[in-house]
């Protein structure tokens, strides 16, 4: 990285640093909302051995839940005059999680407990099916306009060293770095225990007495609060100027490459696959544009994720982290 | 011997395309009935002639061609994927580009329709091949994935490649069902206008439906005998135990590879007629939501069998339409009438600002989904309902009927 920062530095000065630095600072953004729905995902994953599609929709749901809250009925923060307004909207945005996350409860009894063991199509269809479900429920509660989530940063920028980052992209990070020491430390816990157990084992797990469809419960409930979170983020400033609105339950759908680079079983991969897919993203929108590369088209970064995923496939089908699976006749 | 249907006293009887009298009657009957819709003489059904139900019609059998292609990948070598779309939108612009005028700023050759057609399902096929290997490496969810990834990149192409697609939002022309020998003024055989057959007249809708239903047929019969000959035997094996199936020396590799050939041809043709029959399509038309709408149809009309892609081909496409024409009825109903009917249907359907309800019939922000979110919302529902309760779809509804009444008046 720094060798290139010294190439871009002789080739352009201060211009290519700042444009650089600027597209790295924007990547780990965007890296670690990728991140945060990775993780969903591959919780979901490990625990159920389900690859949750709907998890778009119910981040959308979950940035729904926010602004409905935050700008609507001002929900916890009518009680709680007398706390800054930063603190007021963080409330009304945990309370958004949280009721996202009893949505991924009521959707696991009703719709996956069923499916558990089922073959991959139809787990993977009636996914798709709650997709559309919720998207459509989603999409008529936001209504034909965008919802702006009112919160406290706006398009407020800072200023460190060469890069330009706007308040809330910090604010992203830093919820996914406590979002990481939460699930680190949850690992740690009698839940987490029994759920690494459920994962590597469900029989054996359930022998020692632990309730699979309990942890199953749990790891839903954990992912759809994961993907609220980042429903939420991706609907701030840099992201989207506007708010929620029907594109955005879409976003998930480019975390689905950050799973499979770092591994579909894999917490790390998670993790390290957003940043990647994140950083290549924002890479592809800084550098390969402008006349030079008008061959690529209208929205190469889009397909950009994919490009990673693929490459990366060709090379570990079973993607960086990912165990590899023994297949027995 | 005759008193005995499902007794087969030589593996050719067995594998017979329809191996009972039973069988071969009711498939004769059933195409009879299809022949016969677009002219309206059926007691009971004569709506179905209506132009715009036979353009449904016609619209199922579109479908139900493309949905065959992925019963062979999915439901007989038991490949999942989501990547229907884009092999639908290579065989459309395939089409587009050999058979369509120059537009403005599109390409367009103007050749005869015995080119563009063949051509579009081969260009797709050839694609899917050059794909295979890369999907070939991956198996069950990563495949999943990796077929999305297909849709997503087909999405960015065409919207990258307005020569060909005319561009994002705006279209281009597709060319018509005309048959000519080469560039001639005058197509020998027209879909396009009305005429005369044998002295009865048909409009352009019942010819396009009768021509569509022909390609259905010799869809359903290739898919067949795929299924029933060593190639089809071969994508099964692989479908069970795949490596069991390679133990026992059926080529995983090649297989599969013919298997993403095969579906792939069929979305292409699937995509050339859509083109044709429509006449103007956007590139955005293949989404994701096309290969969702490709994967439903055999979930709904049960996995695994040709039967269950028509089955759900036709439930699928008509769906729409039987909701939006219930709803309707219902909203007539709340409005005119009282008593408990109208009551309950009033709790249904919101007809008004302040009427709440869970399906509105008035465009813009009265309380409700309107009825393209309600189509959408059942049509997610019905999946979820189908998956959970009758994996089996359709086919598997009609097969426990058939067994009741097999055994009538004994439970079995």
């Amino acid at each position: 990285m720094t060798l290139d920062l010294l190439v871009f530095a002789q080739a352009g000065g201060q211009e290519a640093v700042d444009k650089f630095a600027n597209a790295t600072s924007s990547g780990i953004a965007l890296g670690a909302i990728y991140a945060l729905l990775a993780l969903g995902l591959v919780l979901i994953y490990k625990a159920t051995q389900v690859l949750n599609f709907a998890h778009g929709a119910l981040a959308a749901l979950g940035a729904f839940f926010a602004a409905y809250l935050a700008t609507v009925i001002n929900f916890p923060g009518r009680y709680v005059t007398f706390l800054p307004t930063t603190v007021q909207w963080i409330l009304s945005a945990l309370v958004a999680v949280l009721i996202t996350a009893v949505v991924g409860l009521v959707l696991e009894r009703l719709a996956i407990r069923p499916m558990i063991g089922e073959p991959l199509f139809s787990v993977v269809m009636i996914t798709i099916a709650l997709d559309i479900v919720i998207r459509t429920v989603t999409d008529d509660l936001i209504g034909t306009n965008p919802r702006p989530l009112g919160d406290p940063w706006g398009a407020d920028v800072v200023n460190i060293g060469p890069a330009v980052i706007a308040k809330s992209e910090i604010a992203t990070v830093v919820v996914t770095i406590i979002a990481l020491v939460g699930l680190a430390l949850f690992f740690r816990s009698r839940y987490g225990v029994a759920m690494r157990a459920v994962a590597f084992d469900q029989e054996a797990a359930m022998a020692q007495g632990i309730s699979a469809g309990r942890i199953f419960a749990l790891a839903w409930a954990i992912g759809a609060g994961l993907a609220a979170t980042a429903g939420i983020f991706s609907s701030l400033f840099p992201r989207s100027s506007i708010g929620v609105s029907n594109t955005t339950a879409f976003f998930a759908f480019r975390a689905l490459p950050a799973i499979v680079i770092g591994g579909l079983d894999s917490i790390t991969g998670a993790v390290v696959g957003g940043f990647i897919v994140g950083l290549a993203e924002s890479y592809a929108g800084a550098y390969l544009t402008g006349a030079t590369f008008s061959f690529l088209g209208l929205g190469f970064a889009g397909v950009m994720p994919y490009l990673v995923m693929l490459v990366v496939l060709l090379v570990r089908p079973y993607g960086l982290f990912g165990t590899e699976e023994i297949r027995r006749v | 011997m005759r008193t005995r249907p499902r007794l087969y006293v030589s593996y050719s009887s067995e594998m017979a395309l329809l191996p009972t009298w039973t069988q071969k009657i009711a498939a004769l009957a059933f195409l009879a009935f299809l022949v016969i819709v677009p002219f309206g003489v059926i007691p009971g059904l004569g709506f179905l002639s209506d132009n715009d139900w036979l353009k449904l019609l016609s619209r199922v059998a579109i479908f139900a061609i493309g949905a065959l292609g992925l019963h062979i990948l999915s439901g007989l070598a038991g490949q999942v994927s989501l990547g229907q779309a884009f092999f639908v939108g290579i065989g459309a612009y395939t089409a587009a580009v050999l058979g369509g005028e120059v537009g403005k700023s599109t390409w367009g050759l103007g050749l005869p329709i015995w080119i563009w057609l063949p051509a579009a399902g081969i260009v797709a096929a050839l694609v899917g091949a050059l794909i295979a290997p890369t999907a070939v490496r991956v198996r069950g969810i990563y495949l999943a994935i990796v077929t999305l990834g297909l849709v997503f990149f087909g999405e960015w192409i065409f919207r990258s490649t307005p020569f060909i697609t005319g561009g994002a939002q705006a279209g281009r022309e597709f060319p018509s069902l005309q048959f000519r020998f080469w560039k001639e003024e005058v197509p020998f055989l027209d879909f396009t206008t009305d005429g005369s057959w044998f002295g009865i007249s048909v409009t352009s809708e019942a010819k396009t439906y009768l021509l569509l239903l022909i390609f259905v047929i010799m869809a359903v019969i290739i898919t067949k005998n795929i299924q029933r000959t060593r190639t089809g035997r071969a994508f099964m094996a692989i479908r069970d135990r795949d490596i069991a199936a390679e133990v026992m020396g059926v080529a995983e590799a090649k297989n599969k590879l013919i298997a993403f050939a095969l579906s792939s041809g069929f979305a292409g043709l699937t995509g050339a007629i859509l083109g044709a029959f429509v006449g103007r399509l956007v590139p955005e038309g293949f989404s994701l939501f096309m290969s969702i709408q490709f994967v439903a149809i055999l979930l709904i009309g049960g996995i695994g069998t040709v039967s269950g892609a028509l089955l759900g081909s036709a439930f699928v496409i008509l769906l729409p339409r039987i909701v939006q024409d219930f709803t309707g009825f219902l909203a007539s109903v709340a409005e005119s009438g009282s008593g408990f009917f109208s009551w309950f249907a009033g709790i249904f359907v919101s007809t008004g600002i302040d009427d709440p309800g869970i399906v509105s019939t008035l465009p813009g922000t009265s309380p409700g989904l309107n009825i393209g979110q309600f189509n959408l919302f059942l049509y997610g529902l019905l999946l979820i309902g189908f998956l959970i309760f009758e994996p089996l779809g359709l086919y598997g509804i009609w097969i426990r009927v058939r067994n009741y009444w097999k055994s009538w008046p004994f439970t079995y």
